[in-house]
């Protein structure tokens, strides 16, 4: 996270103040468009979405909405089994691949990085194979061991998915964290008798909070949006997730398209991931730059 | 070392052999989880690769039979073929566009770190939110985008996106483009300033210019950066599946069906498993040389 915050002015640093003017207006124009064109696509749908429903599916379409309403989310609100389920699913799915990767991946990185078992590499190369391998590729044989395990249409099923595509990124930064740990605590916590369980939970995880903030982070993120696997797993409408909940909202009851619906379920999808994102976004990018491997 | 297992009041080897224990014991659970979601599930992948296997039964073993139709499949040759071009196509538009933002978003000015932030956010919302979103903004009756584009006297009319190949293949890579150009940005960044600041500040004292910093001096120590960026990407572009299923369908005439579409249609569309297994084996061979790549390149910038 250092690399963000060094002072950078030297690659733009003005050779003199008075050349270097327009160049700079030039710059803060074009970051201004930058903004404008990666926000628009965003902000029209938040705004479509708070159209009234004829409005929002009306052709020609308007910019802006000529009327509030939040007729588009009550239909949402009330679709097929209710918004309520589809967000909890999606809820308690995300908390548990998050609980999994944390349950799974902590104690992982603890023993790589502070016991070094003999063949810890072929360990650690074993723990990175799902990223290897295309978990789309596993989804088949996964399938058919959890219909006999009545793992399908189930949330703790799509769960395990989840935590597949999210753990080798997971135990690589538990490992790291845990590495980066001085020596001298572990001693002092050995000497005052601390077994080596009640070391990793009271005294190397509260010094890797940041780390499992960033793996939850992740796991949330990965698990709020994925979709094949959620397509392939998820077949009853009461156990959609929300990926799912949106393409059965276009395809809708009667054929038409309901726009002003599919816009207020985009920014339902949407919102929670932003909300998380904005709130820890430190420790997103600085997950994003260390795990460069996911 | 030797010092803290004295402390531990045990003979050297002994202690030493617990702590080997105590480690393989925290490890576990990962290993096993891996092994019964992953190992196994890989190993019944190839299996049924060798067998007639659907959804509704059958799994008669017969041998190299699917990966023999697989040469024969013109589809999943053409599918294939289409994942390859939209790979080739993407991603060098995907590390141009966010290495130039990079350049422009550079120094950590409050202007500067909004726009990255803007930039960064659709990266993380989900594939299938922002593959609507644009089918939306796309679509000739309602979008926006298609209604910009006859306002801004850029066309005529509005474009049909999603009736042609071609066209419904560019609707996609302009949606992803927006979706994904933050990701190489942020990357590109970290890379940048990461430069030792006293080599650019005395390119500037001979008398550099500003490109010629970047192209002397900026381009050749970020090339590592965007090497592995650019696989990573290029890996996610290979295994695309959200935006056709959600944009094209596949449409028009399986034209944009890419490799794991063709595998999802004949797993759980046609519930041929055992032809759908062989298929995915192929395409996880292909995805293993990327990877490789990408780990290889990983583990040696990680001790430069």
């Amino acid at each position: 996270m250092n690399a963000a915050t060094i002072d950078a002015a030297p690659l733009t640093a003005p050779r003199s103040r008075r050349r270097v003017q327009p160049a700079a207006y030039l710059v803060a124009a074009a970051c201004v468009a930058v903004i404008a064109i990666m926000a628009a696509p965003l902000v029209f749908s938040l705004l479509a979405s708070i159209k009234s429903a004829a409005e929002a599916s009306a052709a020609p379409p308007t910019y802006l909405p000529h009327s509030f309403s939040v007729q588009n989310y009550l239909k949402v609100a009330g679709y097929q089994a209710g918004l309520a389920t589809y967000i909890g699913n999606s809820i308690l799915v995300a908390l548990m691949t998050i609980v999994a990767c944390i349950g799974l991946a902590a104690p992982a990185g603890y023993g790589l990085a502070r016991f070094s078992p003999h063949g810890k590499e072929i360990a650690f190369l074993i723990l990175l194979a799902p990223m290897m391998i295309p978990y789309q590729a596993l989804l088949t044989p996964l399938y058919l061991d959890f219909a006999k395990l009545g793992l399908v249409n189930s949330r703790l099923g799509l769960a395990i998915v989840h935590t597949i595509l999210q753990l080798p990124f997971s135990v690589y930064l538990m490992r790291n964290a845990f590495e980066a740990i001085p020596r001298e605590i572990e001693e002092a916590a050995m000497i005052d008798g601390c077994s080596a369980w009640r070391r990793l939970t009271h005294v190397f995880l509260p010094l890797a909070v940041p780390a499992l903030v960033t793996v939850a982070l992740f796991a949330f993120i990965a698990s709020w949006n994925e979709f094949l696997g959620a397509l392939i797993f998820m077949t009853r409408e009461a156990s959609f997730t929300m990926p799912i909940l949106l393409v059965s909202v276009r395809t809708g009851d009667h054929g038409a398209i309901d726009w002003g619906a599919l816009q207020a379920s985009i920014v339902v999808s949407v919102i929670p991931c932003l909300a998380v994102y904005l709130a820890l976004q430190r420790y997103y990018i600085s997950g994003l730059l260390s795990g460069a491997v996911k | 070392m030797s010092g803290r297992l004295a402390m531990e009041g045990r003979p050297d080897m002994q202690a030493r052999s617990a702590r080997q224990l105590q480690g393989w014991l925290f490890v576990a659970p990962a290993l096993l989880f891996v092994a019964a979601f992953v190992l196994i599930p890989l190993g019944q992948l190839v299996y049924t690769s060798l067998t007639d296997r659907s959804l509704l039964g059958g799994g008669r073993f017969v041998g190299a039979e699917n990966y023999l139709r697989i040469w024969r499949d013109a589809s999943f040759w053409r599918a294939l073929g289409f994942t390859a071009k939209y790979t080739v196509v993407l991603t060098p538009i995907l590390m141009g566009l966010g290495y130039a933002l990079a350049l422009l978003t550079i120094d950590n000015a409050p202007l500067k770190k909004l726009t990255r932030t803007i930039v960064f956010l659709p990266v993380i919302i989900g594939l299938s939110s922002s593959s609507l979103l644009w089918f939306w903004l796309l679509d000739e009756q309602v979008g926006l985008f298609d209604k910009l584009l006859v306002d801004l006297h850029i066309l005529k009319e509005p474009p049909v996106w999603f009736v042609t190949a071609d066209l419904a293949f560019w609707a996609v890579v302009i949606s992803i483009s927006w979706k994904v150009v933050g990701f190489g940005m942020v990357l590109f960044v970290s890379g940048i300033q990461s430069i030792n600041p006293d080599i650019l500040e005395a390119a500037i004292m001979d008398g550099a210019g500003y490109w010629s910093r970047v192209r002397r001096i900026i381009a050749p120590l970020t090339r590592r950066i965007v090497l592995l960026t650019t696989l990573v990407s290029a890996i996610g572009s290979m295994l695309a599946f959200d935006q056709f299923y959600i944009m094209t369908s596949g449409a028009p005439r399986g034209q944009t069906f890419t490799a794991v579409y063709w595998i999802y249609q004949n797993s759980f569309v046609s519930f041929k498993l055992g032809y759908g297994s062989a298929l995915s084996v192929v395409l996880t061979l292909i995805i293993l040389v990327f990877s490789a790549l990408q780990i290889g390149l990983t583990a040696r910038s990680e001790r430069p």
